[in-house]
């Protein structure tokens, strides 16, 4: 995945210059053919649950919700722009109080307006799932 | 026969309102989005307030997809949480002037939660209202609308699943 330096370059340039992704600490790790690793560190404003020191789910959200949007715009098709059409997340357990979680997305099939996607979040082991999403997400500038 | 007077409207509100300040005021992540809650009686809206932290594309400038699914499950919890505690709020059998974050009953836990982003967030605040469709012992369904400009053209709409904490767990 990692063959294509540049590509991840300017995925992590753009990902990293937007506002909420900056104010969560998004960072991207890897962008592939339609396929992108994101993750976020924990910080204690992201809380959810001050008497676990558990993240909130909605900040595994919008990791998920960037990591899906970065998938599709890394797909060969080329898309120019991408927006979340919808997003399903299924919690299966509490992230790891003090542990970045990280999010790996693959964008499984495009049409000429729609992009499939799915993705998984861990913190650290990827067998064991904090979280998992399904999402569509539209899709512009595809030359048909 | 008598009847006991009501009690005064400055009782009702600080009570109401002590307790919905302990259900949100705890949670850093609420605060770090800037949500706040109104209350009129039971009901709740859910604010948004907007800031650039929140922006996530901008170039039109847009809310980010993320901060809007936040929004909403974090509108549709705290709707669960509120019906849970109001019962005990109104009754006596729990006392909001002393409910702090630590003794406050344990709040659900969200099993899924499914967003449809029906229009781009605009750059300004937004306002979410939930309804609880269906409130078992162990599981409860959720449904909330979020909007901007107009209440009858919501950008984005969500329906959550909540596991239902254990009595006394």
């Amino acid at each position: 995945m990692s063959d294509q330096p540049s590509r991840r370059d300017l995925a992590r340039q753009f990902i990293e210059a937007l506002p909420h992704c900056r104010a969560l600490s998004m960072a991207v790790e890897d962008v592939g053919d339609g396929e992108a690793v994101m993750s976020m560190p924990y910080r204690e404003n992201l809380v959810g649950d001050p008497s676990t020191g558990v993240i909130h789910g909605g900040a595994v959200s919008a990791l998920m919700d960037t990591c899906g949007g970065t998938a599709v715009m890394a797909h060969p098709a080329g898309p120019t722009s991408t927006a979340t059409l919808d997003l399903r997340i299924d919690y299966m357990r509490a992230a790891t109080p003090g542990k970045a979680v990280t999010a790996r997305a693959v964008c499984y099939h495009v049409t000429r307006s729609v992009a499939f996607v799915r993705a998984v979040a861990h913190d650290g082991d990827p067998e064991d799932p904090v979280a998992t999403a399904t999402g569509a997400f539209t899709l512009s500038g595809i030359r048909s | 026969m008598s009847r006991r007077p009501p009690e005064p409207v400055q009782v009702v509100k600080q009570r109401r309102d002590a307790a919905l300040r302990a259900l949100v005021e705890g949670i850093p992540y609420v605060r770090f989005l800037n949500i706040s809650f109104e209350r009129h009686g039971d009901e709740l809206t859910s604010v948004l307030g907007y800031h650039e932290a929140l922006i996530g594309n901008p170039a039109l400038p847009a809310l980010h997809g993320g901060v809007t699914a936040a929004f909403l499950e974090t509108a549709a919890l705290i709707e669960l949480g509120w019906q849970m505690i109001w019962e005990e709020i109104e009754s006596g059998a729990l006392d909001p002037a002393s409910l702090t974050p630590e003794t406050m009953p344990r709040m659900p836990k969200t099993i899924d939660f499914t967003i449809d982003y029906l229009r781009t967030g605009l750059p300004r605040d937004a306002y979410a209202r939930a309804r609880v469709n269906r409130s078992g012992r162990r599981y409860a369904s959720v449904h909330v609308e979020a909007w901007q400009d107009n209440r009858t053209r919501p950008f984005a709409q969500g329906t959550g699943h909540f596991l239902m904490p254990l009595p006394d767990g």
